[in-house]
């Protein structure tokens, strides 16, 4: 590794003096707090980061079906504060005493803008515009003829701001995401319908790092101390055309390890209700922090970073 | 499913072979986070997770009431840059509370603070 000259420090003198005012660049951080990229719930921040693969094994649904899903997901600054991100699964169905069916789903897209981040606080909030494009899926996976269109506004917490007397309680953190789903079609070509959406979704995190690193060392060696047993919620609620309460989710219970470069998660999948599923399914994750992997070309900002 | 699992393969690959630096998590101290000590320790010690950049990485101490008590000679360690010390006076019997703040030598920010106690 290099190390920084002298000719180079007025240099990073200037930047460093730019970072006092910026203190949490990408990666989850608000302040001395790290949250990870979570599994099913949105991220409550602009990132370089990429899953790969992301491997769901779903619960069976209703008529007893099981789809397994491989997706990829990738998050990019644009500047330190504006990001976008691109999400795409392969699907694979089997169907109940039928043939498979399997194909690529729509293609998503999210533009990110980072409202905020409160170092002492612990705080930070996003917001997105996300669009799930039309005719961007296979067709035997019942890739929509329409475009949704979805507003999401995400935050997230960490309550190492607690007092010191609660110990326990500090490293504790929650993210969140609300969006709507306003597809462009009220009635798609073979004649279902499409109604507005009212997301919902939380991750609840007991942050071990968090505990060992800046409350108490409580003697948690590799792995342990870089765990962050989490439990994501996620549900959705049609409220309109004639589908109104037909809601679905999931309750995911799990674990992701965050290392240097790389965290790897994973989680039980719960249907909510009949309607979601029933069984229990699991997924697991790879994810790349490409502003570690890559820090002075891909994983910085393509301006102004 | 055959492609994207070679894409996979080649993204740990990346990881294995870069020469990248990473964000420095603190990975233990002396005195230990949160712990009580009997007597005043003569110095701070810090061990992160990455090597730092010594004139961008600074530590203090703070008693109770706020005030900064330790030497002000915060130095990376020559011998290993994962180690960030700093001189401690004698100090009485309390609270003190760890700020930190440093730069890992991929250019990467990051700080933390806690707290140990000295006992008599």
């Amino acid at each position: 590794m290099t190390r920084i000259t002298r000719s180079t420090l007025p240099v990073l003198a200037g930047w460093m003096s730019l970072l006092a005012n910026n203190p949490a660049l990408a990666h989850g951080f608000a302040g001395e707090r790290f949250f990870p990229a979570t599994i099913l719930t949105d991220d409550p921040f602009v990132a370089d980061e990429m899953s790969l693969p992301t491997v769901t094994f779903n619960p069976k649904a209703s008529d007893d079906s099981r789809e397994t899903d491989i997706g990829f997901d990738l998050a990019k600054r644009i500047t330190p504060d504006l990001g976008f991100t691109l999400h795409e699964q392969w699907i694979h169905i089997h169907p109940n005493d039928q043939s498979s069916i399997k194909g690529f789903s729509a293609l998503n897209t999210a533009l990110q803008y980072q409202l905020f981040v409160d170092g002492p606080s612990q705080t930070m909030a996003l917001a997105g515009l996300g669009v799930t494009w039309a005719h961007t899926g296979a067709n035997a996976t019942a890739s929509p003829d329409f475009t949704t269109l979805t507003p999401t506004f995400d935050f997230g917490k960490g309550f190492g701001d607690l007092p010191e007397s609660l110990t326990w309680l500090r490293p504790l953190a929650i993210t969140g995401n609300l969006s709507v789903d306003f597809p462009t079609k009220a009635r798609s070509g073979d004649g279902s319908i499409n109604p507005n959406v009212f997301n919902i979704g939380f991750a609840f995190e007991y942050s071990l790092e968090y505990l060992q690193h800046h409350v108490k060392d409580v003697g948690l060696g590799a792995p342990f101390d870089r765990m962050i047993p989490l439990v994501e919620v996620a549900v959705s609620s049609p409220f309109n055309r004639g589908q109104a309460g037909q809601t679905t989710g999931t309750v995911q219970p799990g674990v992701i390890w965050a290392g240097q470069y790389l965290q790897i998660g994973a989680e039980a999948i719960i249907p909510i209700n009949s309607r979601t599923g029933h069984g229990v399914g699991a997924v697991i994750q790879l994810h790349f922090y490409l502003d570690d992997l890559f820090p002075n070309s891909f994983g910085k900002p393509l301006l102004g970073g | 499913m055959r492609s994207i699992l070679a894409i996979a393969t080649l993204a740990v690959a990346s990881v294995i072979v870069t020469p990248a630096g990473a964000h420095a998590f603190l990975d233990h101290a002396m005195p230990a986070v949160g712990s009580a000590v009997h007597g005043s320790p003569a110095q701070l010690k810090l061990w992160f997770t990455q090597e730092l950049e010594p004139a961008f990485s600074t530590v203090q101490v703070l008693d109770r009431d706020g005030k900064r008590v330790d030497k002000g000679d915060p130095q990376v360690d020559h011998a290993d840059a994962t180690e960030l010390v700093v001189s401690l006076p004698q100090l009485a019997p309390g609270t003190y509370r760890v700020t930190w703040r440093v730069l890992s030598v991929d250019t990467h920010v990051t700080e933390g603070n806690f707290t140990f106690d000295v006992a008599p």
